[in-house]
């Protein structure tokens, strides 16, 4: 079953609210996508993976749109018995981004999301465990963010060093003057 | 895996700490451990003491620019990152790779496949107590860094692929030099099985221990050996048959419980040994195809600005199993995004659900058997 029939069965079984604007394969778009709304997409990826046999959640990014206020969240979807890929989006406000997890649809979900919320600072709604895990706990900001500006230090430790060309600058020995000698 | 019956409440539990400098952390990592004694109740990673923030880097380099970087996404399996970045970009921007440079990249691939996996069987015997594998498993190792060192100019992080092809063509004489390797190569690997693989001692100590079922392991998204040693036979390099795979033959190990429970730990191991016996394989044939293709066809036909718009997700079989690279351009030099889904991730997330009931001695043998590379997880 191919990426638009697919879309086609989800609209007709889940409405046009809830999933919408799909993007065949193009010279922009090397994968299909389809839009999902936020609410709905755990029930999607429920009947994803219950009737359509998708069992493997490849990937999980976030991707901040600051020209659209906008934060996506991609899911590239997999199904091992029939080889076929969905890619399902989700828009969420960027001022608030929040939508429910998917642990338990997948629960590869699980550290996904973690590193979704550390990067990006999407919450995901009914996570068990919802902690930073690449940066430290009180690290402040998500760097992924676009407008994301760096402290100038973590706990007295300097972010920002000299760049060391300028440091060990080797100093060329001056010209002599040719006339002098 | 036994049932374990807890003694009253809370009263018994110690927490420990294991890492971020233990030796059987494979690089930095960090557990958390609450435990009964001998028995683990809970068992949570703590990870990031490597991260490098490289995909934040990705946004700020050109395309081509960004390989050098994507050698750190995993320093041990350096080849394959590259390989995801090439590929993704090149499904982006559309741009046809010559069949040598195809070949080539089968070829560096396979190598750093065998390196790889050299480590993961040297470091899971130590971690398991039996030190002598681990020199043997270095001592190939170290012939293959000599090979790629004189095919790219470097021992760990190559940077060899480009977007398009790949930088360098054969040396002279440098295919039969990893012929006669090779014949040295499968003997050891035999060898090898007779020294650790199915020693009794080896096999009581890793059979029946952290059993991961099919069903587990794809629904915590395990990939590469991981997964086939759960009995699932699925190879991106056979079932895409991306890059020239296609061409070649090869069969694909999977894990049959022939010690104990189909995805024991021993299962990942003997997987892991048959899957250099199999790039052994491949790697013969792929020396001998590429011959017929001219020589220094190494680039294919690049777009003169690269600043795509769109987005792509390439993936390809890496040692520690499916790497995905997703890609989006939005008519920049540089990638808006650039996401690597690694199999380490993965495998770092089932260690906390797979830890509870398990020794803590178990706990290492677990760790060991799913390779994970710390650089890998944090990024």
């Amino acid at each position: 079953m191919s990426s638009e029939e697919i879309f086609k069965a989800l609209q007709a079984q889940f409405g046009e609210e809830a999933v919408f604007d799909f993007h065949p394969v193009s010279d922009k778009d090397r994968d299909a996508w389809m839009q999902v709304a936020p609410w709905e997409i755990e029930a999607i990826c429920l009947h994803l993976r219950d009737d359509r046999e998708f069992d493997f959640l490849e990937c999980l990014t976030g991707v901040d749109f600051p020209d659209i206020q906008k934060i996506v969240v991609v899911y590239h979807l997999y199904s091992y018995p029939k080889k076929e890929r969905v890619v399902l989006k989700v828009f969420l406000d960027r001022e608030d981004p929040a939508m429910p997890t998917l642990v338990n649809v997948w629960s590869a979900a699980n550290w996904h999301e973690r590193e979704c919320f550390d990067l990006l600072g999407v919450l995901f709604e009914g996570h068990p465990d919802l902690r930073r895990l690449l940066l430290p706990d009180d690290w402040e900001g998500h760097p992924l963010r676009k407008d994301y500006e760096e402290k100038a230090d973590y706990h007295g430790i300097p972010t920002q060093r000299p760049n060391p060309i300028d440091l060990f600058k080797i100093k060329l020995p001056e010209k002599k003057d040719s006339a002098a000698s | 895996m036994s049932e374990i019956v807890f003694t009253n409440e809370m009263d018994e539990e110690m927490t420990l700490n294991m890492g971020p400098h233990h030796p059987s952390t494979h690089g930095v990592l960090r557990f958390i451990i609450s435990s009964d004694g001998e028995i683990i109740r809970k068992a949570v990673p703590d990870v990031g003491y490597l991260h490098r923030s490289i995909e934040k880097i990705g946004e700020r380099c050109t395309y081509s620019g960004y390989m050098p970087y994507t050698d750190r996404v995993d320093y041990i399996a350096a080849m394959f990152a590259n390989e995801a970045w090439a590929s993704a970009c090149e499904k982006l921007m559309d741009i046809k790779v010559p069949p040598r440079a195809q070949y080539l990249r089968v070829i560096s691939c396979e190598l750093n496949r065998i390196a790889s996996h050299m480590i993961a069987l040297g470091t899971m015997a130590m971690d398991a107590g039996a030190v002598t594998p681990f020199p043997w498993c270095l001592r190939e190792r170290e012939y293959i860094n000599d090979f790629i060192e004189e095919l790219c100019g470097a021992r760990l992080t190559y940077n060899y692929h480009r977007i398009g092809g790949v930088s360098f063509d054969l040396p002279k004489g440098w295919a039969d030099k990893v012929k006669y390797w090779l014949d040295r190569f499968e003997p050891i690997m035999v060898e090898f099985d007779r020294l650790i693989t199915l020693n009794d001692i080896f096999v009581k100590r890793m059979a029946n221990v952290a059993v991961v079922s099919a069903e587990e392991a794809k629904d915590w998204g395990l990939v590469g050996p991981n997964l086939r040693a759960s009995g699932v036979p699925w190879d991106l390099r056979k079932a895409d048959g991306y890059s020239v795979y296609s061409e070649l033959e090869f069969d694909v190990p999977v894990g049959k419980g022939v010690m104990g429970a189909v995805g024991d730990c021993w299962d990942r191991f003997y997987v892991r040994c048959e899957e250099c016996k199999v790039s052994a394989k491949i790697l013969r044939q792929a020396l001998e195809k590429i011959d017929e293709h001219p020589e220094d066809d190494l680039v294919g036909k690049l777009p003169k600005k690269m600043k795509p718009e769109g987005e792509a997700y390439a993936r390809i079989e890496a040692a520690r199993g499916d790497m995905g690279c997703y890609v989006i351009g939005r008519g920049a030099e540089e990638p808006y995004r650039a996401r690597f889904r690694t199999g380490s991730f993965n495998a770092m997330g089932i260690i906390e659900a797979k830890s509870p009931g398990l020794f803590l001695a178990d706990l290492v043998a677990l760790i060991a058997s799913f390779d994970v590379v710390a650089p890998e997880i944090d990024r």
